[in-house]
């Protein structure tokens, strides 16, 4: 593997060298290695680009690592990858009382300024009792993403979804998310924290409703930075007496007392901001 | 040693130029423990701040052993040795109490051992705080606590605390008193404290009072406090309101 993958590989998926377990590693539009386990299958689809992933009934402790690498400028990717989980249904589908974390990192070297593209789109239904934890970061890297999401929550199935964003240069985001509360005791929390620093635009469009008895909490929280532009658009809408629904949204600059704090203990102040930037995105 | 000479600071408001302080001398002595203390408003925390760099001085010198830090960044003051407690602290989302007593020691892999010591000594609990984020979640005692442990962490030479009993409990400052009591029994650092309460006052070595911006008295504690007590109990011993103001 060449150095910058293996840099790029360590950066997003904190791997050192080939994963163990099942993974598919996609470069530049192409596969590039792929090992299936006894418990976790991957297979090409043959009707459309992607990756069908099947995770046995029963499966506990292990990882599937999916690290898509572009070292290339001008790609746009757009691939179907489906994760059958547990009895088989279709996209990412988690059955009944199984638990998942889906960990989707981007992280780009380079100045913002070229042309790579990426539109993920996630799919998850949530049958009774399931839960699934999502945690997409894309830290620079990425010219312009229209991330879309959609979440179907069943009964007492609890979805967990933090986005970490970090644009520059003149980077455009846009993250948008429905998230359905249908079943009894359903439960959603989405925490949004991003920092737009230059002439990047980010924009958030999380929308939760509830049709039941249930809980969501949408809370998006933006650090922005010289001529950077930050819009969040939260919507919650409860068709139900007993759906419990929260939206929290703040966007701001770095406060000048947390700057002053960490340069009366010795930091300059560009450490200062950078300290603080990171505790943001941890 | 701590040497201001004329320290004077204006700003400019709607009503025209205001004076914060009016030409401030004070001399402070290696590793004593002074307490400045004075109605509110009357220029403290504006000359702590002035002394850690936060404020720049309209005119006037500050030498630190006898280094001219009067146009020293905050950091180059922080790295010579000069340490400020904030009277109202900042939040940190993301930041751990962990990372910022890192910072502060300068040795961002601090044990939790560490932590834990500079913890204790300002009454917390220690293994339920050193992974707590320094957000919202914690209350303004708990910060407040934590901004100190951040300053003994930093182990300077000069230790100044603004109000640091404002907002702890009566447990907490019990075991504060006695954390500025060992400091101060092993004579590393000079400790400059603004405070209003009695305990930390008795705990002095010299009190300064300070009032419209000025140094209005500056003593041993012994000369100092008994005047302190005086104007405490106001009017009735025929003081002008006046007075008593200065003292509260």
């Amino acid at each position: 593997m060449a150095q910058i993958d293996t840099r790029l590989l360590r950066e997003i998926a904190e791997l050192e060298g080939t994963p163990k377990g099942a993974y598919n590693i996609r470069k530049n539009g192409k596969l590039d290695s792929r090992a299936s386990t006894a418990n976790i299958q991957i297979i090409s689809k043959e009707d459309q680009p992607g990756i069908d992933i099947h995770v046995k009934p029963g499966t506990r402790g292990e990882s599937i690592h999916i690290p898509v690498i572009i070292t290339e400028s001008g790609w746009s990717e757009l691939v179907y990858n489906d994760f059958f989980m547990h009895d088989g249904l279709h996209t990412f589908h988690v059955g009944a009382n199984s638990k998942v974390r889906y960990v989707e990192r981007h992280y780009g070297e380079g100045e913002g300024t070229g042309a790579r593209i990426m539109n993920p789109q996630t799919v998850v239904n949530l049958e009774k009792g399931a839960s699934i934890q999502l945690d997409t970061s894309q830290i620079r890297g990425v010219d312009s993403t229209r991330r879309y999401t959609k979440v179907t929550v069943g009964e007492g199935a609890e979805a967990v979804i933090t986005e970490k964003l970090l644009t520059h240069g003149k980077q455009f985001a846009e993250s948008e998310m429905d998230i359905f509360l249908e079943g009894e005791e359903a439960s959603a929390r989405v925490i949004s924290r991003s920092v737009a620093q230059d002439g990047s635009e980010q924009v958030f469009y999380p929308r939760v409703v509830g049709n039941s008895h249930c809980f969501g909490h949408v809370q998006c929280d933006a650090i922005i930075m010289n001529q950077a532009k930050v819009k969040a658009i939260p919507a919650i809408s409860a068709n139900h007496t007993d759906a419990q629904l929260i939206h929290e949204a703040a966007i701001g600059r770095i406060a000048g007392d947390q700057i002053l704090k960490l340069m009366t203990l010795g930091l300059t102040e560009a450490e200062a901001e950078e300290e603080i930037l990171n505790g943001f995105l941890r | 040693m701590l040497e201001l000479k004329g320290i004077t600071y204006q700003v400019e408001d709607d009503h025209g130029q205001m004076d914060i302080l009016r030409g401030i001398d004070l001399t402070i002595k290696p590793h004593s423990f002074v307490v400045l203390t004075g109605p509110n408003g009357g220029g403290k925390t504006t000359l702590a701040k002035v002394i850690m760099g936060i404020v720049k001085p309209t005119e006037g010198q500050i030498l630190w052993n006898g280094e001219d830090i009067t146009y020293k960044t905050l950091s180059e003051r922080a790295k010579l040795g000069v340490s400020y407690g904030f009277q109202q602290p900042p939040r940190f989302k993301g930041l751990r109490v962990r990372d910022i007593l890192g910072i502060a020691a300068g040795n961002r892999n601090l044990s939790r051992d560490v932590c834990c010591q500079y913890l204790t000594q300002v009454g917390l609990c220690a293994a339920d705080y050193v992974d707590r984020e320094m957000d919202a979640s914690l209350s303004g005692g708990e910060i407040k606590r934590i901004e100190i442990a951040t300053i003994l962490a930093r182990s300077s030479g000069l230790l100044i605390f603004d109000e640091p009993e404002a907002g702890i409990d009566l447990w907490s400052f019990a075991k504060l008193t006695e954390t500025f009591k060992d400091i101060h029994d092993k004579r590393d650092s000079t400790i400059l404290v603004i405070s209003h309460q009695e305990r930390i006052i008795n705990l002095a070595d010299e009190i300064v009072v300070i009032s419209g911006g000025k140094v209005t008295r500056q003593g041993p504690k012994a000369e100092v406090f008994p005047y302190l007590m005086d104007t405490i109990d106001g009017c009735s011993r025929g003081m002008s309101c006046g007075l008593l103001a200065e003292a509260n």
